[in-house]
């Protein structure tokens, strides 16, 4: 972890020597049998140091750190909120593996990550290229774009359910009718209903690319363009050859931003569809959700950490490849 | 293009050479005026010159404008229309242009009867909490790990951002356990408590790490020269590292309240009491047992106060959403 020792810079000017203390343990003085020691560390500053760290390291602990862990454990533990847990290795794995809704989960979530790459990855770059090159209303454009990031997802979803009505006179039917289209079932058939949920997905998240984008366009030195016109470049020579080789750091990243975030989407299959029709739209965390929350017979609290874990596993890698690229990004 | 080549400026004394300098580089940045932000992008202005490259411009211009309005601000005006129109009307022709009556009433309706003026306090309560514990924690932490940097402030670095690797939803179900049976406080049960909200919202390493890093860019010269002064470390800390502060201070605020008020999966587990959710997690559960034409006016109601901050503070939003992206963060 470079950023962490980054900041063992010299401790300026402060003389007075700290004790050292255990890993994670910051109260040393317990540890210390000598009183004059302990109160050289409150002059130093020790004590209020940690009153600064107190409410980070109790939220931590009781938020995050230990929930991480219990959740390794919880995994392993047969668990309801009654009787105490007990252990049962890794029946609840075997039970998730075992599921047969898990296998069209694990299709549902790739399904939907296929599609949400096709539309809603290249839409984002396509309008930011074409954004940076209007020279008027710049400003206006962009707040145009932004404002479905505005609008509350939970609200966004129930007004393009609205939008989704299935009878020849809903929103969408209405429009397909000018143009001679028949109308659609949108979410009411197992074919059109994930590439729905897609679109609405795509429609309230591009906004947020885009600016991301557009700054990322301002960074590129304008050199490159003039030397690319010296060899008598086209645009199209400079888009493809200058402007996409110089945004393929914040392209990838962007990639797996959006692959960490596809992976886990809930809202759109649980409000539009609850994972119907014929299970069509069942992704991994409805799955998991069903197992916790939604189990007629109590929580199946075992099988669905048993389940987060394995996501967990997939997603943290990502994550640390994401994390490794923006460190790069930042410091070059 | 002016030349590329520095201007030379032999036998000038050093003021005369910097307003000269200064001089230069700001008739470069005039003549660059028509580029718009003093970059010049693709497009080069001798390209612009063409033909072919300004009817297409001007047809990149006009898709650009008619494709983002539509999808801008068409669904939010549809929205506004039909919270106004009579629920037949909205459902034989979305998309009259005038419906054949209005009806005014839909909105006292929702605000009223559905109690929309109740959900809408319990996401502000729940909103204003978790930017409080947020910002709370994050400044806290980070002037400890940044300005007073324990010996032990290494590790802490490292826990904190182990905790970005996890995804959410490892921590969902046992996260929920520790609400329904917290630690400490014997029978206790956070549930139906915004604390549950609160707080493990406030458990942000993003935020934490945004703050440290603005934080450890702050010039160390101030601190020492307050500290000679005689100010201890909470005086250094709430007039002179906070006050210093309110850029990256308004970005973990933007970053929180737009978080609280977008959530739903969370608060729906651990508010179960509907007195005390917010509009999110209400809106899905009014929806069977009221009429189109009241829950589009309710929809409506519930977009209009984040899309009013928006407009008022463009800028600041529109700064953070560059910087959600983690660019530099």
């Amino acid at each position: 972890m470079t950023l962490s020792t980054k900041h063992q810079a010299p401790t300026e000017g402060d003389p007075v020597p700290r004790p050292a203390s255990g890993p994670m343990v910051p109260a040393p003085p317990a540890r210390r049998p000598r009183t004059r020691n302990l109160r050289t560390w409150v002059r130093g500053g020790g004590l209020s140091t940690l009153v600064f760290l107190a409410p980070m390291l109790i939220v931590f602990t009781v938020f995050s750190w230990s929930p991480i862990v219990q959740s390794v454990i919880m995994s392993l533990q047969e668990t309801n909120l009654l009787d105490a847990p007990t252990w049962v290795g890794l029946d609840n794995f075997v039970h998730v593996l075992n599921d047969p809704l898990l296998g069209t989960a694990i299709l549902n979530t790739l399904y939907f990550a296929l599609l949400a790459l096709l539309f809603g990855f290249p839409l984002p770059i396509v309008v930011a290229v074409l954004m940076s090159e209007v020279r008027r209303a710049k400003g206006f454009y962009s707040a145009l774009a932004y404002l479905p990031v505005v609008v509350p997802p939970v609200v966004a979803v129930l007004l393009w359910k609205v939008f989704y009505d299935a009878s020849p006179t809903g929103l969408f039917n209405t429009i397909l009718g000018w143009v001679g289209i028949p109308p659609q079932p949108w979410l009411q058939s197992s074919a059109t209903a994930m590439p729905s949920l897609v679109l609405e997905a795509t429609w309230a998240a591009a906004g947020g690319s885009i600016i991301i984008y557009l700054a990322a366009l301002l960074s590129v030195p304008p050199e490159l363009y003039d030397a690319a016109e010296v060899d008598g470049a086209s645009i199209w020579n400079k888009i493809w050859h200058v402007t996409l080789p110089q945004l393929r750091g914040i392209l990838f990243i962007m990639l797996i931003l959006q692959v960490i975030a596809t992976a886990q989407v809930f809202l759109e299959p649980f409000l539009f569809t609850g994972g119907g029709p014929n299970n069509a739209t069942v992704t991994i965390l409805l799955l998991i959700y069903r197992y916790a929350f939604q189990n007629s017979l109590g929580g199946d609290y075992g099988e669905a950490t048993a389940l987060s874990v394995m996501l967990a596993i997939v997603l943290a890698l990502l994550s640390w490849l994401y994390f490794k690229l923006t460190e790069r990004w930042s410091t070059s | 293009m002016t030349t590329t080549q520095p201007p030379v400026f032999e036998g000038v004394d050093a003021p005369h050479a910097a307003s000269g300098l200064r001089g230069v580089i700001g008739r470069r940045r005039a003549a660059r005026r028509p580029d718009e932000t003093g970059d010049r992008g693709i497009v080069s202005d001798h390209d612009r010159k063409n033909r072919g490259v300004k009817v297409g411009m001007g047809g990149v211009h006009f898709v650009l404008f008619v494709g983002l309005v539509i999808a801008g601000l068409g669904p939010l005006l549809w929205l506004a229309k039909s919270a106004v129109t009579p629920t037949q009307d909205t459902l034989r022709q979305p998309l009259a242009l005038w419906p054949n009556g209005i009806d005014w009433a839909n909105l006292p309706q929702a605000w009223n009867d559905v109690h929309i003026d109740q959900f809408f306090w319990n996401t502000i309560v729940i909103a204003a909490g978790s930017w409080f514990f947020q910002l709370l924690v994050a400044t806290t932490a980070g002037y400890a790990l940044s300005v007073l940097r324990p010996r032990y402030a290494p590790i802490l670095n490292g826990a904190i951002l182990a905790t970005l690797f996890i995804p959410a939803v490892v921590l969902l179900v046992p996260l929920y356990l520790t609400i329904v049976n917290p630690p400490l406080l014997g029978d206790v049960s956070l549930l139906n408590n915004y604390l549950a909200v609160w707080l493990p919202a406030a458990a942000n390493a993003f935020n934490i790490l945004l703050v440290k890093r603005f934080f450890d860019a702050l010039p160390r010269e101030v601190f020492e020269a307050a500290k000679t002064d005689g100010a201890g470390p909470f005086r250094l800390f709430w007039s002179i590292v906070l006050p210093m502060s309110k850029p990256i201070l308004g970005v973990v605020s933007v970053f929180a309240i737009i978080a609280a008020w977008k959530d739903f999966l969370w608060p729906m587990l651990v508010l179960p009491d509907p007195a005390v959710q917010p509009l999110s997690v209400r809106l899905p559960a009014v929806q069977q047992s009221i009429e189109l034409d009241v829950f589009l006016a309710a929809l409506a109601i519930s977009t209009l106060i984040p899309v009013v901050l928006f407009l008022v503070f463009q800028g600041v939003f529109l700064r953070s959403a560059g910087l959600g992206g983690a660019v530099k963060g």
